[in-house]
């Protein structure tokens, strides 16, 4: 099987820029209802809107190693950059876990996300994937920055779907 | 047949014939690898007679049951009848005590909702006095759980307390997953109205000690609830024995359709109880400024009922009484003890719930150490073993065991001794792909 890429339980095993910092302007908690796997994410902006530039994104992640793995790389691909270019990353990373593996995905826009195109092939585990990166354009909407004008639309965050039996 | 034979796990050629019967457990999965099923506690596979009986209803009966003067929907009630009549037999009821629901959830709930809707003005106008103070709930009253539950014997209870001002409360459970029976006597009080609780656990395997929660119960007064959506499918079950007042199982669990559960009730409460859905089918008579309702079981199958559900859900207790269900716990005892000591002899594997056999049916989660459920899972998938992850849909089970999630086997009549082979290889490349030493 292909899913589980060197590059992935990598991440996994020693995440990056782990751990909640301050300062933080906003702070939202999202959970995977079916496992019950949890992270707690901040965001730290500097500027306004689109040009923002993220100077910190800090988490406290419980889950399976796709989970902590593409929150990990969420991190690496937009801490230091601006909201647009990180909101470029989100739907990149979306288009191509969603593509059932049709979408290669381009490094330049997702960096280490490209490990997870084997992850498009389970259509289970893509949640587990995205359930960072959800948190991630949450956290952005509840700092101020107006999501909708960079077509993130909100059907991938997990934090409202119902329970699954 | 001696006794001894009755009570023994299938044979080789036997299982060989059973699992002829599921056409599904021949297919392959994930390139080409023979597909190893130990998910039966989420969902069990259905035999060829169970689909023959659907689609011969259909083919040859299908009408809307109890509407209609024509032929085919004398036919169609009767099948449906029939049905209960089957049901009925195979856990020891009385036919009218037996009401169809989508599943065990909308039985659960069906119960649930006949206290609150018992407060509703003129609700229980009619009904003997005494019986009617057995569904009176409010501030006050108690309404006693167990922290085993699965959802379904839950969140309508949460709910329940919540319409009505009555408190929730439950019984603990031991590391090892049994009920604290200390608990039993100061949680379940005069106070206490309403006791529901697992037959078997969904997780943990544990199968509770009935005659001493029934016992408490009754002694206080409270009306009993039973989830048997995990011990039905796996173990003779007579409702007479048990001595609770309510039951619930779903027929999906016991090789039986999909959409289909039971909620079976003494008949003297169940004619006491106020509808839960209405509409169609469960009135007496019906005027414009209000309506009276038709007797239970109909009163509790508004609309159209599910007849070729019915049908199925009969011929799968007609497949199981056919297997033996004593045979069918033994068989499925002897792979929970070889899985159990399977487990056993890997320490980087902890079984959560009970380690032995003794009273424990055929769920067996376990965790890996330092290795995700999710991850487990995909694994074990890889190799062509499907197994359930997550938890269960007993989150505070899990919360209790100080988990977010496990990973379950579960079995039905057709596993084999060669599946849980197969599970426990797969699930040794589990510490290798992630790095875990052992």
């Amino acid at each position: 099987m292909n899913l589980y890429q060197e590059i992935i339980l990598e991440h996994a095993k020693r995440p990056h820029h782990a751990g909640l910092r301050d300062p933080f302007d906003a702070q939202v908690h999202h959970i995977n209802p079916t496992c019950g796997d949890e992270v707690t994410l901040r965001v730290h902006l500097v500027g306004e809107d689109g040009s923002a530039m993220i100077t910190d994104l800090s988490y406290d992640a419980v889950g399976c190693s796709i989970s902590i793995a593409s929150t990990s790389v969420l991190a690496d691909e937009v801490i230091g950059h601006s909201v647009e270019d990180a909101l470029t990353s989100f739907s990149a990373m979306r288009r191509m876990l969603t593509s059932k593996g049709l979408d290669p995905g381009d490094e330049d826009e997702i960096g280490d996300g490209v490990a997870f195109v084997g992850v498009s092939k389970y259509p289970a585990r893509i949640k587990c994937a995205l359930l960072g990166w959800s948190a991630f354009t949450d956290a952005l909407a509840q700092a101020g920055v107006d999501i909708t004008r960079y077509a993130v639309r909100s059907n991938t965050v997990t934090r409202n779907t119902p329970e699954i039996t | 047949m001696p006794d001894a034979a009755l009570s023994r796990a299938f044979t080789a050629a036997e299982s060989a014939a059973i699992r002829g019967d599921f056409a599904i457990l021949s297919r392959t999965v994930r390139g080409g690898k023979p597909l190893v099923y130990l998910d039966s506690g989420a969902t069990s596979h259905k035999p060829r007679q169970v689909l023959d009986a659907e689609r011969a209803f259909y083919e040859q009966h299908n009408s809307a049951v109890h509407r209609g003067a024509h032929q085919l929907a004398e036919e169609a009630t009767d099948a449906y009848e029939s049905a209960r009549a089957t049901v009925a037999r195979f856990i020891g009821a009385q036919t009218e005590e037996v009401v169809f629901t989508k599943n065990a959830t909308e039985g659960l709930n069906l119960v649930a909702y006949a206290f609150s809707n018992a407060a509703a003005a003129g609700a229980m106008d009619g009904v003997d006095a005494r019986v009617a103070a057995r569904f009176a709930l409010g501030v006050g009253d108690e309404i006693v759980i167990t922290e085993m539950e699965h959802h379904a014997n839950l969140v309508p209870w949460q709910e329940l307390a919540r319409r009505t001002g009555a408190t929730l409360r439950w019984i603990g459970i031991t590391d090892d997953g049994r009920l604290e029976l200390d608990d039993l006597d100061t949680v379940i009080t005069d106070r206490t109205k309403i006791v529901a609780f697992t037959h078997v656990s969904n997780v943990l395997g544990t199968i509770n000690p009935v005659a001493a929660i029934v016992d408490r119960a009754r002694a206080v007064g409270a009306l009993t609830v039973m989830d048997a959506c995990q011990s039905v499918p796996h173990l003779a079950v007579d409702v007479v024995d048990l001595g609770v007042d309510f039951l619930a199982f779903s027929g999906h669990k016991m090789f039986g359709p999909m959409g289909i559960g039971v909620l079976w009730g003494r008949y003297e409460l169940l004619k006491a109880m106020p509808p839960f859905l209405t509409g169609g089918s469960m009135i007496e008579v019906v005027h414009m400024e209000g309506s009276t309702y038709a007797a239970p079981p109909q009163r509790f199958e508004a609309g159209v009922p599910m007849a070729a559900q019915a049908v199925g859900l009969a011929a799968a207790c007609d497949y199981l009484s056919a297997l033996g269900m004593p045979r069918v716990t033994a068989h499925e005892h002897a792979l929970t003890e070889a899985l159990l000591a399977g487990l056993a002899q890997r320490p980087w594997v902890r079984v959560i719930g009970p380690a032995d056999g003794k009273d424990r049916g055929g769920a067996v989660a376990f965790a890996v150490d330092g290795v995700h459920p999710h991850d487990v899972g995909q694994i074990l998938d890889d190799s062509g073993v499907a197994v359930r992850t997550g938890h269960h849909c007993a989150w505070p089970l899990h919360r209790r065991m100080n988990l977010t999630a496990t990973t379950r086997a579960s079995f039905a009549a057709y596993n084999t001794v060669a599946e849980v082979d197969a599970l426990l290889m797969a699930l040794d490349r589990v510490p290798a792909v992630f790095g875990v030493a052992v």
